[in-house]
Parts: structure tokens; sequence; C-alpha cells
């Protein structure tokens, strides 16, 4: 049973990495990824609300809007799963603001370092992209925790990575419209390549 | 175009090309690149976005006097996501195949930068009429861009266009092959890096 879920952390950080293989969460990638101490910061913040909200909206999904799932309430006809989006995307709202107070509470010094992008992340799309794939793909409860903290897990390990090749990338002569977006483009497609390479693993 | 005049079709042009939301704005890539391995689904992806977009910027713009500022996203994600289920239900009751394939990316519409972009930066401080016309060119600009990289992706990653293969037979007699690596996800970052590049140095755009 464990085997299942390592392999299944494998396959969401390296094989079907959330951002170099879904496209998911692209636009802060490109925004943040010119730091790499604000990378690190919102990527171990997007890891850490992945891990929370992908078990609460399978467990949303499951009692509530899946098909015949409020049986429990006598309803076993009722079909609320086109509700999905709007639940989810709420949900991860709710789910960050709560999470907010309570780092402002009990850790003002993760506050201080992961406050500024809490309110970045609910946009974020690998967040609400997460939650739909579990919905998807059919995914126990244990699952979509694994899953959920493998992805995050996935998209801090590609933004640290590509926010040190940008670093790198001050000193080197890039022709002059390629600067910026078109290089980081360029370069998240080699990275993608090389992440690639990881599918041959097989557990 | 005579039926507009010279601003709403400033309004309509400008994202197209000069100010493209994909290009020079970095806005909604998300959802960009994972459609575009075959050209319908980027079509249909496409007009999806053409719908959310100008309508969610019309209505956000006719609430935007009653709307408070301190909950105007939540307003605004509400709008937008109801458009989404909208559109979802409509793909799955009438092209349910399509609807399978793009999965979970129409569904990531709520969350394209553009369009919250475009709600927050331009529906909620102009009339309606005008609003309408942002949310048409900036759709057109992004759908433009992903017709383009889907083209390239298809074209050269299994030599077919809309389905009809496009490469000549003669061609693959002389050896020439499919370039497998344009299917996978690479091949989106690596085109749409090269395109960045390629309109960018005709509009002669520099980043700092």
């Amino acid at each position: 049973m464990l085997e299942h879920y390592i392999s299944l952390a494998t396959k969401a950080i390296f094989i079907e990495n959330i951002l170099l293989a879904y496209f998911l969460g692209m636009c802060s990638f490109l925004a943040i990824s010119k730091r790499v101490d604000t990378s690190i910061g919102l990527g171990l913040a997007v890891t850490f609300v992945l891990t929370i909200t992908a078990p609460a909206n399978w467990a949303i999904h499951h009692f509530f809007l899946e098909k015949g799932a409020l049986s429990w309430a006598g309803l076993p006809d009722v079909d609320l799963s086109y509700l999905n989006f709007i639940v989810f995307i709420s949900v991860i709202a709710a789910m960050v603001q709560l999470v907010e107070m309570i780092l402002d509470r009990f850790s003002q010094k993760l506050y201080h370092n992961l406050g500024i992008f809490l309110p970045l992340i609910a946009v974020n799309c690998s967040i609400l992209g997460g939650s739909l794939f579990l919905v998807e793909r059919d995914y126990t409860f244990m699952e979509s925790t694994v899953f959920g903290f493998g992805s995050g897990l996935g998209w801090f390990l590609a933004i640290a990575s590509m926010a040190s090749i940008r670093y790198k990338l001050r000193y080197s002569h890039v022709p002059v419209h390629l600067k910026g977006l078109g290089i980081t483009m360029l370069l998240t497609g080699l990275l993608s390549m090389a992440f690639m390479a990881f599918s041959g693993i097989d557990l | 175009m005579a039926l507009l005049d010279k601003k709403s079709r400033q309004v309509i042009k400008d994202p197209l090309m000069n100010n493209n939301p994909i290009t020079l704005q970095v806005l909604g890539i998300c959802s960009a690149l994972a459609v575009t391995v075959k050209m319908d689904t980027a079509l249909v992806m496409s007009a999806a976005v053409v719908f959310v977009l100008t309508m969610s910027n019309t209505i956000l713009s006719l609430l935007r006097s009653f709307i408070p500022s301190r909950v105007r996203i939540i307003v605004m994600l509400a709008v937008i996501a109801s458009l989404v289920i909208l559109t979802d239900q409509v793909l799955r009751a009438y092209m349910y195949d399509m609807s399978k394939q793009l999965s979970v990316f129409v569904g990531l519409i709520i969350t394209n930068c553009i369009v919250m972009g475009r709600a927050e930066a331009f529906a909620t401080q102009n009339p309606p009429g005008k609003a309408f016309f942002d949310g048409l060119g900036n759709a057109l600009g992004y759908g433009l861009i992903l017709v383009g990289v889907s083209a390239f992706r298809e074209i050269l990653g299994s030599g077919s266009l809309l389905g009809f293969s496009v490469v000549p037979q003669w061609l693959y007699g002389m050896g020439y092959e499919n370039n497998g690596l344009m299917v996978l996800s690479p091949g989106a970052f690596i085109i749409l890096g090269l395109i960045i590049w390629v309109q960018r140095s005709l509009g002669k755009i520099e980043e700092s």
C-alpha cells in the first residue's frame, strides 16, 4: 500500500510535474521566478495550500456534490457535480484566508515570510487544477492528499530551479528582444525536457 | 468595420498585436499551452475564452457601481465561475468528445489571469460597451496566439492540420519524420518562446 503512495508522489513530483507537464500555475511562475528567495517562499506556500485544499475539496466533492453523494441526507438522486468549479474556488479562497489567519495567530515568522504570497495563491491555476484532477482521476482521500502534496512539491522544485537559472542568466548576453519572457519560456522548455527524463522511472 | 467607431476599433485591435495579453502582458499562459497539441482543441478553447471574457467584462462593467470594492474579488470570481460552468455544460451537452479532451482546462478558465486581470483593470472602470470590446479584443489576442502555437505543433508534431494531413507523402519518402517532441510539453514552451521573440523583434519591444 505504501508503495502505491510513493509511486503516486513520485509521479506527481517528477514525471507529471504540474507545472512542466500540465502548464499549471504559469502566471505566478513567470512573474515570481526573478528572485530565488521569493520563489522559495511562494513554492512553500503553494505546497502548503495544495496539501490542505486537495483533501478538503475531495471531501466536499465526495460528500456533497458527486452524483448520489447526498444519499446520507435522503436525496440519492441529486447530482450537484456541475457546481464543482464554483464550490472549489470558494473553498480555495476560504482556505487561503484561514491559513493566513492561523499563521498570523500562531507563527509570526512564517506569516511574515509567506504572508504576501497567500493572496496570490487563491488564483494560482495549480491549486484549482489539482482539485479538478483529483475529481477526474477518481482518487481516494489518501491518494488526493499525497497527490496534492506531491504536486505542490513538484511546483516548488520547478520554480526554485527556474529562479536559480534566471539568477545565473543575469551575467549572460541574451538577444535584446528575447530578454525576459522569451528566454524564460525557452528555458522552461529545456527544464521540462529534463524532467521528461524521469518518465523512465517505473515504481 | 464601418460598424464601429475609431475608438472601439482601437480597443479591439490593440490587444491583438501591440499589447497582446499572452506575449506582452504575460497573462493567461496557464491554460494557453495545454490545449495546443491539436488545432481543433485550441479553436474550441479560444471560443470558450471569447465567450467568458466578453460576458464577464460586460456583466462586471454593468455592476461596477453596485459592487463594494472590499468584496469585489469574490463577486468577480462568482460571475466568472458561473460563466465557466455555463460553458462547460454547453460543451458537455453538444461536444462531448471535445469536452473530454479539454478535460480540466475549461474549468481553469476561472483562474485564467486574463479574465481576472481585465475585470480588475478595465471592466470596473469603464462603461459596458467599451468593456465588451476590450474583452473581445483581449480574448481574440489570446486566441490568436493559441491557434498559432497549435498550428506549429500540429504541423511539425503530427504532420496534419485540423486532422487533415498536410505534409506530402513524398517528403516522408525522402526520410522526413514528424517531430515527436512537438507533441510533448517542451514543444509548447519552445514554440511560444520563439513566437514571443519574433513578435517582440517585429514590434521593437524590449523588456527591462
